[in-house]
C-alpha cells in the first residue's frame, strides 16, 4: 500500500510553472490554469497571450483601477506589462493556430493515452454547447498541457484509452499534470515524467488502469 | 466630399432589411456597440442573422434585441454563460437557431469574407463534432502534408456593429486596448459597416501608422458619449 499525499492546487500550479521556460510565449486557460502565472519561476520573462487580443498580460489590477477595455479571455479585469501588445481576434487566433504559441496549459473531462482531448463538453442531452476558444487552444500552440486531478471525485481515471466525452481535439495533448503523477502522452501511450513521493508505480498504474512506461 | 460621420445612431441604422447578417462586435465588456444594437432594435429589422462571439448577457444589448424575437439565428462561440437566460430560454423553446463556430473558426471566417477568400482548411475542429454540417453530415476535409484540415467557408455581413474608440470623417477608426476583439475583422467581412466612436478627430489627425481599421472598411461613424459603467466598456480610474 502506498503513503502519499496528492499536489495542492498551488503545488500543481507550481509544477506546472517550474516546465515553463525563459522568453515562452503561453496561453493560460481558464480556471485552475490562471493559477500558474502566480508560480512562475523569478528571473525568467514569459509572455501571456489572451486570446482576446493580448500579448503580455500582467497581474490583476488593484481594486479601483479596474479597466474593463482590458479584460482576459475569462471576462475579468488585468493589466498590461511594458511592451505588451493589442491586436484583433483574427490576428490572436493566427497565434494559436499558425503554432507561435509555445505553450498552451488548458483544464479537461478527459485525455486520452496518446493526447486526444475533451474538454468542451459532456455531452449531456439537452445541454447548450459552447465551445469558445478551446478547440483553437487544443490544436495549435506547439505544445498543449493538460493540468486536472488524475481522478474525477467518483475516483474514476481522467486519463482513459479513449474519450467517452465529446473531443475537442486528437492527438494533440502532450503532457498532463495532474495532482499525483506528470505524464507524458505519446503515439504509442503513456510516459512517466514524476509522480508524487510514496506513490508505487504499480499503484499510479492502477488507478490509471492503463499501463505507464517509465 | 468624403463624410461619414453620422448625425444620430438611427441614421446611420438607416436602411438595414428583415433578412440581414448582422456582425455584431464585443468579447465580454469590451467593445459591445450597445447604443447600435439599441437602435437595431428601435429600427425593427426582422428575421436577422446575428454573429457574435456571444449570445448575449443579462437583459440588455444583444439578449434585448434576443427577446424581441427578431433573430431568427445567431452564430457565436460561447452561447452558455451564466446570465444567458434570454438565449437559453428561446433555444429550449426552439425558437432561435444555433450555428456553433470554435472561436478561431469564427474570427478567420470573418477574415476570408472580408478578404475574398473562397473558403478554407483549418484544423481547428478536426475530428469533432463542430467538423459536422447543420444536418449532420461532416463538413469536407483534406490530409495536407499529414495533417488534417476542415473545410470552413466565409461567412458575409449585410452590416457590421462594431465600436470603436476615434475616428475621422473617411472613418478610419483606432480602438481602446481589448475592445479592438473582432472589431476590425468583422468591418473588413460586411458589405456595410457602421462604427460608434467616442471622439471624432479632424482628418490627418490620426497618425497614419496607428491606424487600426482604414476607412475603405466603414462606412458610417457615430459619436457617442462615454459610458463610466462595466457594461459601456470603459470605467473611469
Amino acid at each position: 500500500m502506498s503513503h502519499y499525499t496528492k499536489r495542492s492546487k498551488q503545488e500543481l500550479a507550481q509544477r506546472v510553472a517550474q516546465d515553463i521556460f525563459d522568453g515562452a510565449y503561453v496561453n493560460l486557460g481558464i480556471g485552475q490554469p490562471t493559477l500558474v502565472a502566480n508560480y512562475l519561476p523569478a528571473g525568467i520573462e514569459v509572455v501571456l497571450h489572451s486570446e482576446n487580443g493580448i500579448l503580455g498580460m500582467g497581474a490583476a489590477p488593484a481594486t479601483g483601477s479596474e479597466d474593463y477595455d482590458l479584460i482576459n479571455a475569462g471576462k475579468q479585469p488585468v493589466t498590461l506589462l511594458p511592451g505588451g501588445s493589442f491586436f484583433h481576434h483574427a490576428d490572436s487566433f493566427a497565434m494559436m493556430r499558425g503554432g507561435h504559441l509555445d505553450i498552451s496549459v488548458l483544464g479537461a473531462f478527459q485525455v486520452s493515452a496518446t493526447g486526444d482531448l475533451a474538454n468542451w463538453s459532456t455531452g449531456e442531452a439537452g445541454a447548450i454547447p459552447a465551445v469558445g476558444g478551446a478547440m483553437d487552444l487544443a490544436v495549435g500552440a506547439k505544445q498543449t498541457w493538460v493540468m486536472m486531478d488524475l481522478l474525477t471525485k467518483k475516483g474514476e481515471s481522467k486519463v482513459v484509452s479513449a474519450c467517452s466525452y465529446p473531443l475537442t481535439g486528437i492527438a494533440c495533448v502532450k503532457r498532463i499534470y495532474s495532482d499525483l503523477a506528470t505524464l507524458e502522452c505519446t503515439p504509442d501511450g503513456l510516459r512517466l515524467i514524476d509522480k508524487v513521493e510514496g506513490l508505487e508505480h504499480a499503484e499510479l498504474e492502477r488507478l490509471v488502469g492503463l499501463p505507464v512506461a517509465i | 466630399m468624403i463624410n461619414k460621420i453620422s448625425a444620430s445612431v438611427a441614421e446611420a441604422l438607416s436602411g438595414i432589411e428583415d433578412g440581414a447578417t448582422v456582425l455584431i462586435g464585443g468579447f465580454g465588456t469590451a467593445g459591445i456597440p450597445n447604443e447600435l444594437i439599441d437602435g437595431l432594435i428601435e429600427q425593427g429589422a426582422r428575421e436577422l442573422t446575428v454573429v457574435n462571439n456571444n449570445a448575449g448577457n443579462a437583459d440588455a444589448g444583444l439578449a434585448a434585441l434576443l427577446k424581441t424575437g427578431r433573430v431568427r439565428k445567431i452564430i457565436c462561440s460561447f452561447p452558455r454563460q451564466a446570465d444567458s437566460w434570454v438565449f437559453d430560454e428561446l433555444y429550449r423553446a426552439g425558437q432561435i437557431e444555433l450555428e456553433l463556430v470554435p472561436q478561431g473558426n469564427l474570427a478567420e471566417r470573418l477574415r476570408a469574407a472580408g478578404a475574398g477568400v473562397g473558403a478554407f482548411f483549418t484544423p481547428t475542429g478536426f475530428g469533432t463534432e463542430l467538423a459536422l454540417n447543420a444536418d449532420g453530415t461532416p463538413k469536407e476535409t483534406r490530409r495536407i502534408d499529414g495533417k488534417d484540415y476542415v473545410l470552413e467557408y466565409p461567412i458575409h455581413g449585410d452590416v457590421a456593429l462594431i465600436k470603436a474608440e476615434a475616428g475621422d470623417r473617411w472613418g478610419n477608426l483606432l480602438y481602446r486596448k481589448a475592445a479592438r476583439n473582432f472589431g476590425p475583422v468583422m468591418a473588413t467581412a460586411a458589405r456595410r459597416t457602421i462604427a460608434t466612436v467616442h471622439e471624432i478627430l479632424e482628418l490627418g489627425a490620426i497618425d497614419p501608422e496607428t491606424i487600426v481599421t482604414p476607412g475603405i472598411f466603414v462606412s458610417k461613424i457615430v459619436k457617442i458619449e462615454r459610458v463610466a459603467t462595466q457594461a459601456g466598456g470603459f470605467k473611469q480610474a
